[in-house]
């Protein structure tokens, strides 16, 4: 062992510990910006490490400086320059976008090493000599290109630059898919039998499954989605580790595999869903409204914003449940103005967060931080739900399935046995809607019909705005 | 490093990130994910390594540096929007009139 050897595995070490206390400490709120920046020290560290462990040995060319640096400045730019513009309400998108490229790398990675095998050939660099190289390789690009049109189609989804279309939803993706799977499979076998030019199809093939895996899938399970094509990203810097032999990637991919994985677990139990059904049963809503459009609305009291804000007003404590119409409307900021004029006039005010309120867990927690709300004042449902009967008045900005008594009520509700929030329990309830549609799941809330809910129709920014003006005509807030 | 060696550190890695990531609140689940997320742009390390060793092969250099600008906006894309989101949350009562 010669120094440069030692002096990178000494860094590789320490890179790892580094990502693993990041990880960690991104689980609690005190310290999860001082676990990111950890993180992205470790990540800097690794590279510094990898670079002198070559300096120190091979040498690197001039030549390979000049792509290191075009590369790194081109993709730093445009990450940071996205990172800075893009506004809190698009963060799923955004994320899938970063996921996607991730992928786009470690496939490229494999690509280059399988069409270059000569080339990059030195020492223990000789590829396709052995089974396991090109096991990894094929992984790597089938996973990485999964990853790469499974995240694109993903946004482009959440984006609204693509609907579903309408054969996705028949038993025919089904057929389609499984002839991609087996193709790849082929391809995969081919490669191996050391056929190289198999590997176009090989990308081809896994290219198309990642699109018609991800393209039938409903917009309220995209979160699940682009969860689990997270992990998949991990596990593409996992390959691609093999392939290289390295083995801080491997490490690093497989904690980001394992980590996606488990957050995917978490929205599904949040949603009621199981991952398979997620994966295969197409969208939601188009399977409900056939199976169960059960029943019209029979008691619907819809009243206006000035009732609203004068039982606002004779409350002790009101409970917000914002949901992802909030968001769209980015009336978030609105929602504070008005709560600010209640918590002056001595009103308690709380959040009620379900855990898949927004388009992904937690992502609720960030819009509303966004515009200013406390933290303490944001409850998870399981803390928040004893609270209802106590309180006088609940508000829903945009939230539909996740306030739906059916899921404790109705055996036969598709929504059945997912965990709400019991906002009936309270004295009043308004809910803000634009309109009598039905959620994410297409299925009838049979809050709506309750005698103490009522409706305030409109869009949730100018509902709110004129809930502003009527709190000031009472004179809410101006101490 | 043999590949039995490599296919060990997989699986403890593995059994690393379910431990590590096994009691995240809901809160901070978005935020993780972006930063898990950055984090699997380590494969930029697989893209430098490319780069160094392709000796003067301009295809393999040229794929080489687009695997970098990919991975590298992953990784510093996902590390700053992290970062926007987490200092929204770590914004505390005092900073505010």
């Amino acid at each position: 062992m010669n120094l440069p050897v030692i002096i990178k595995f000494v860094i590789d070490l320490l890179a790892v510990l580094l990502l693993a206390l990041g990880i960690k400490g991104l689980s609690k709120v005190k310290s999860a910006r001082d676990a990111n920046r950890l993180a992205a020290f470790a990540m800097s560290l690794s590279v510094v490490g990898l670079l002198s462990y070559y300096l120190g040995t091979s040498g690197i060319a001039i030549q390979s400086w000049i792509w290191i640096i075009i590369g790194s400045i081109i993709g730093s730019l445009f990450g940071a320059i996205l990172a800075k513009k893009v506004p809190m309400t698009s963060m799923p998108e955004t994320v899938a976008l970063f996921n996607g490229c991730g992928g786009m790398s470690s496939l490229l990675v494999a690509l280059g090493v399988a069409i270059f095998p000569i080339s990059a050939g030195q020492g223990n660099f000789d590829f396709f000599k052995s089974l396991i190289n090109e096991v990894s390789i094929s992984v790597s690009i089938f996973v990485g290109a999964i990853t790469f049109t499974g995240s694109i189609v993903a946004m482009a989804k959440l984006q609204g630059w693509l609907s579903t279309p309408g054969w996705t939803q028949s038993k025919v993706r089904h057929f389609v898919n499984i002839v991609f799977a087996v193709a790849s499979l082929i391809a995969f076998f081919d490669l191996i039998n050391g056929n190289t030019s198999s590997i176009w199809l090989l990308v081809i093939v896994s290219s198309l499954l990642g699109i018609g895996v991800t393209l039938p899938i409903g917009g309220a399970d995209m979160p699940v989605v682009i969860s689990l094509l997270n992990s998949y990203s991990g596990i593409a810097a996992a390959a691609a580790g093999f392939v290289v032999d390295s083995q801080l990637l491997i490490v690093a991919g497989a904690m980001v595999g394992a980590a996606g994985l488990i957050l995917t677990q978490v929205m599904c139990k949040g949603m009621n869903r199981s991952l398979v059904s997620v994966l295969f049963g197409g969208s939601l809503s188009a399977q409900s409204t056939a199976s169960s459009g059960s029943g019209e609305y029979t008691n619907i009291t819809s009243c206006s914003v000035e009732e609203c804000a004068l039982t606002l007003e004779a409350a002790n404590k009101v409970i917000i449940v914002p949901g992802y119409g909030l968001a769209v409307a980015q009336a978030q900021h609105t929602l504070r103005e008005v709560t600010k004029k209640l918590e002056q006039n001595g009103i308690e005010v709380v959040y009620a967060i379900h855990p898949v309120a927004g388009r992904m867990p937690g992502h609720m927690n960030v819009l509303l931080a966004e515009a200013d709300v406390p933290y303490e004042q944001l409850k998870e449902m399981d803390v928040v739900n004893p609270d209802f009967p106590a309180t006088d008045v609940v508000l829903v900005l945009g939230a539909n399935d996740v306030v739906n008594p059916q899921a404790k009520n109705d055996s036969s509700s598709p929504l059945y046995g997912m965990p709400v929030l019991d906002v009936q329990e309270a004295r009043t309830v308004f809910v803000i809607k634009r309109g009598m549609s039905a959620g994410y799941s297409g299925i009838k809330n049979d809050l709506f019909d309750l005698p103490n809910t009522s409706m305030v129709f409109g869009d949730a920014k100018k509902v709110l705005n004129d809930l502003i003006g009527e709190l000031k005509d009472l004179g809410v807030g101006e101490k | 490093m043999s590949f039995i060696s490599l296919l060990w550190v997989l699986l403890l890695g593995s059994l690393l990130g379910l431990e590590l990531i096994g009691k995240v609140p809901p809160t901070l689940h978005t935020p993780l994910m972006s930063g898990a997320n950055a984090i699997s742009g380590i494969t930029m390390l697989a893209a430098l390594t490319l780069i160094v060793k392709a000796e003067g092969n301009i295809p393999l250099l040229i794929i080489g540096s687009v695997s970098l600008g990919f991975a590298l906006f992953n990784v510093v894309g996902g590390f700053f929007v992290t970062d926007r989101m987490l200092a929204m949350f770590s914004r505390k009562p005092s900073n505010k009139k």
